[in-house]
């Protein structure tokens, strides 16, 4: 496949692997040894999954980890949330769409899918234009589209919300979830016991939204960042830049996803998120607590299409057990298997918090692919010194 | 939400309504391209052109001569080994080798 | 025979057509006993009897099966639901080293079906039962009330001989083993995702749904120890591959770039977030053999038509026990784990 291939190359691995070890060892060495592992926070839950996929994290030297950051939009659904889908479902005349995402997340009592199971109308689509094809084949049943997700999805669905306002079609509407990176950025970086040394930005949200807005990771909080493709190539490549900007003790906004990222975003995406929405004031995240600003909602303009305005919608909060310790993982404090309920109470079979949530959540991801490290049990070398350099390995 | 995939615009369906035919490595689906046309691009001058495809909307279009260039850089970073540092590489493997429990490389 | 054909005038099935009486009759001679054509099936007795004398020329044990088959839509490209009900059963059957011989047939009808959908139906069954070598010897039929049945189920179960020093199970892998496929992955589940029309793409993606019979048999002949094999239906191979893993208490390592897709089904997969691993066949097996026997029962498969593009992907190791190892196209590696309920396409 052109463009995706060339961005698998293992051979360009090789050689990215061999220049991470070295500036590694450079980083080292400046500072007179590292005390902990640098610490790389990938925000997406879409890097999250490619870096599991493929076993990227294996490849790194020790003295470089990646913090699995929030960006999973399915996982910070609040359980209150996932009710009042399921709520809306269970009315006879509603048809619920859905990415397929979004089905198994358990809400307080019962999932999606679960409720498909007992009778609900639940249809899975590809694109919301979809769930709006749907209304107009439906005109005697209410559809309902569940839009969730970053910058990413927003243009899709609110040129959605355009169409049917345009061709008049009032038994559609939107039962909008869409959150706001900036501010959840910000949110884990004024966390007090942050200790992030850099961040792999957000490759399709930034196409949305630009480069630009980034500025402030660089700027005020004195981190790099490098906005990141999602093929493994640029997941490492991202990488590199990120411990060349360490190394180089620079602090910039980098774009390695540039083929498909413009610095300036995408000016009719951009317009039409403006027309049909506008931020909420608080918006609750499973695992983060309420976070200010980080949500939004559709315009007055546009209300028939809003489904929190045409039906009822509880909206209850509900708090993950005791044991749950979902923030200390976001935050990089702790890994996912250092989680006291890691893999025990806590399975993508029945998930405690957040991160087990959804197969892109940082624990889910780690559970599915990575539990056990197979490096060190399938017979290849692995090549491990006490001290500098840094300790290599490398699949042959 | 990240999941794209490159895809090349094969026809216009439907320029009036943004409407045209994708395909990703042997699979069309129709998809909207309203994000990535205009006055000076409009649908009938995208046949041909790559883009990401995220449900169901062209989000972007793809840079090919970025896409080299990034490429190129992986290249050069690469070359940059061939001239001899991986034989470094392998000194450092031969002097320092353990092997894992399970026995030696296949 | 032919004052069976055509007796039957309706166009649709109704209740009456399962009642017991002189519709179901027709229904059955008209469309079942005529398109089924033998004489086990002909004599219209309640069960087929096979002298035990004549199974046993075949081998020393009897390999018995059974599946149901309630695929939607009915018809797909590539194949329908009456040829997934006679290859399947067969294929499972075959998994065994049986040569399969006999089937059943049970069919559940909703009121309101075709009756052409029926005949075709019967004859895709009919069509595939000649490729297998093998007959449908007795069978059922019930219509039950609009809603009560999505169009059609059918029931299918097999009796064949499993030849002598045949010994294939799941639970026989061994450190060494080569792991083989027999081709391209993934096809029928695309096919089908397409054919329901709900994602809405397009793409030449036909199922692989066939009957595994004679492949089976052109590699017995190649080798003469196959430890373990499965057909890849429902979870994909990763499903077979986990449950041989955890059976011989085994580690399967495989290599991603051995593995045959095709391009549309990568297609597919990229743009709907899939695992080709995890996608359904109907057509594919998976097979733990003796390293000795690897490259010769490879050339043997490659030259059987079932076979072309049949490939070694990876060989038994012994641990970590029970885990399936995949070593990626970029190098590096992770785990294919069993899946968890039903794989949906995912945007993020």
């Amino acid at each position: 496949m052109k463009y995706v291939d060339e961005f698998r190359d293992p051979d360009r691995a090789r050689a990215l692997t061999l220049e991470i070890h070295r500036l590694v060892e450079r980083i080292d060495r400046t500072r007179g040894g590292l005390e902990r592992p640098l610490q790389i926070m990938e925000v997406c839950g879409g890097h999250t999954h490619s870096i599991f996929r493929y076993g990227i994290h294996q490849m790194l030297p020790p003295e470089v980890e990646f913090v699995h950051g929030p960006g999973c939009p399915v996982c910070v659904l609040p359980m209150g949330r996932v009710d009042d889908c399921v709520a809306l479902a269970e009315r006879p005349e509603v048809i619920f769409t859905t990415f397929g995402d979004a089905m198994r997340v358990p809400g307080s009592r019962t999932s999606l899918l679960k409720a498909k199971a007992d009778g609900a109308d639940v249809r899975m689509v590809y694109s919301p234009l979809d769930a709006l094809e749907i209304a107009r084949a439906n005109p005697h049943r209410e559809v309902i589209f569940f839009g969730l997700g970053f910058e990413t999805t927003m243009p899709s669905t609110a040129m959605t919300v355009l169409q049917a306002h345009a061709g008049h079609i009032e038994n559609f509407s939107l039962f909008c979830n869409h959150i706001t990176i900036i501010p959840t950025l910000k949110a884990i970086l004024d966390s007090p016991d942050l200790r992030l040394d850099g961040f792999l930005g957000p490759g399709h949200v930034s196409m949305v939204i630009g480069t630009r807005v980034y500025r402030f990771i660089a700027e005020q909080y004195r981190r790099p960042i490098t906005v990141a493709g999602f093929e493994p190539l640029d997941v490492l490549h991202s990488v590199f830049m990120v411990l060349r900007q360490i190394a180089e003790g620079r602090c910039e906004v980098e774009n390695q996803y540039a083929r498909i990222v413009p610095e300036d975003g995408n000016a009719q995406a951009l317009s039409a998120i403006q027309q049909v929405f506008e931020p909420r004031e608080f918006f609750e995240w499973r695992g983060l607590g309420s976070i200010e600003h980080s949500g939004v909602r559709i315009r007055d303009t546009f209300a028939a299409f809003d489904a929190e305005r045409k039906f009822p919608v509880a909206n209850l909060q509900f708090s993950d057990p005791q044991a749950c310790q979902c923030g200390e993982v976001l935050k990089g404090l702790i890994k996912p298997h250092q989680c006291k309920v890691f893999g025990t109470a806590c399975t993508p079979d029945r998930p405690l918090g957040a991160l087990m949530v959804s197969s892109e959540g940082a624990c889910a991801a780690h559970y599915r692919y990575a539990r056990i490290d197979t490096s060190a049990l399938t017979g290849r070398a692995v090549v491990r010194t006490g001290s500098a350099p840094a300790a290599l390995r490398v699949q042959a | 939400m990240c999941l794209g995939i490159p895809g090349q615009i094969i026809a216009i369906h439907d320029a009036v309504n943004n409407l045209a035919l994708v395909e990703v490595s042997g699979v069309r689906r129709l998809i909207n391209i309203a994000f990535i046309v205009d006055e000076e691009l409009p649908p009938a001058a995208c046949v041909g052109d790559w883009v990401l495809v995220h449900v169901g909307f062209a989000m972007s279009r793809l840079d090919e001569a970025e896409a080299m260039h990034t490429l190129a850089l992986l290249r050069e970073l690469g070359e940059m080994d061939e001239a001899g540092e991986l034989d470094e590489l392998d000194d450092l493997r031969s002097a320092t080798d353990t092997f894992s429990a399970t026995g030696s490389t296949p | 025979m032919n004052d069976r054909i055509n007796k039957l005038r309706d166009v649709t099935i109704n209740l009456g057509h399962g009642g017991g009486g002189r519709a179901m009759r027709d229904l059955i001679e008209d469309v079942f006993v005529a398109t089924f054509d033998n004489p086990a099936l002909a004599a219209l007795e309640d069960q087929a009897v096979f002298p035990l004398a004549e199974l046993a020329r075949h081998g020393d044990r009897l390999a018995f099966t059974t599946d149901s088959y309630v695929v939607d839509p009915l018809f797909f490209p590539g194949g329908d639901i009456g040829a997934l009900a006679v290859s399947g059963t067969v294929n499972d059957l075959a998994m065994s080293g049986a040569k399969p011989l006999f089937l059943s047939c049970g069919m559940v009808i909703e009121e309101g079906l075709a009756v052409d959908t029926l005949r075709r139906v019967a004859a895709s069954m009919q069509r595939v039962a000649i490729e297998a070598g093998v007959s449908i010897v007795t069978g059922d039929t019930k219509v039950v009330e609009r809603g009560s049945a999505d169009k059609l189920f059918i029931n299918t179960a097999g009796i064949g001989i499993v030849p002598a020093g045949v010994n294939i199970s799941a639970r026989r892998a061994q450190v060494g083993d080569a792991v083989i496929v027999n081709g391209f992955l993934g096809d029928h589940g695309v096919a089908i995702l397409i054919a329901r029309q709900q994602l809405a793409l397009q793409a030449d993606v036909a199922s692989d749904c066939g009957p595994l019979g004679s492949l089976v048999a052109t590699m017995l002949g190649a080798c003469d120890d196959i430890h373990c094999m499965r057909d890849a239906t429902r979870g994909g191979m990763a499903t077979v591959l986990n449950e041989f893993a955890i059976s011989s208490d085994v580690a399967i390592h495989i290599q991603e770039t051995a593995i045959p897709v095709r391009e549309e089904v990568r297609g597919a997969c990229e743009l709907l977030g899939l695992d080709p691993l995890y996608l359904a066949n109907e057509g594919k097996l998976i097979a733990l053999v003796p390293a000795r026997c690897a490259q010769r029962l490879l050339a043997a498969m490659r030259r059987h038509p079932a076979g072309t593009h049949a490939a070694i992907i990876g060989e038994v190791v012994a641990q970590p026990a029970g885990i399936v190892i995949l070593q990626t196209e970029f190098g590096g590696q992770r785990i294919v784990d069993m899946l968890v309920g039903e794989q949906l396409p995912r945007i993020c």
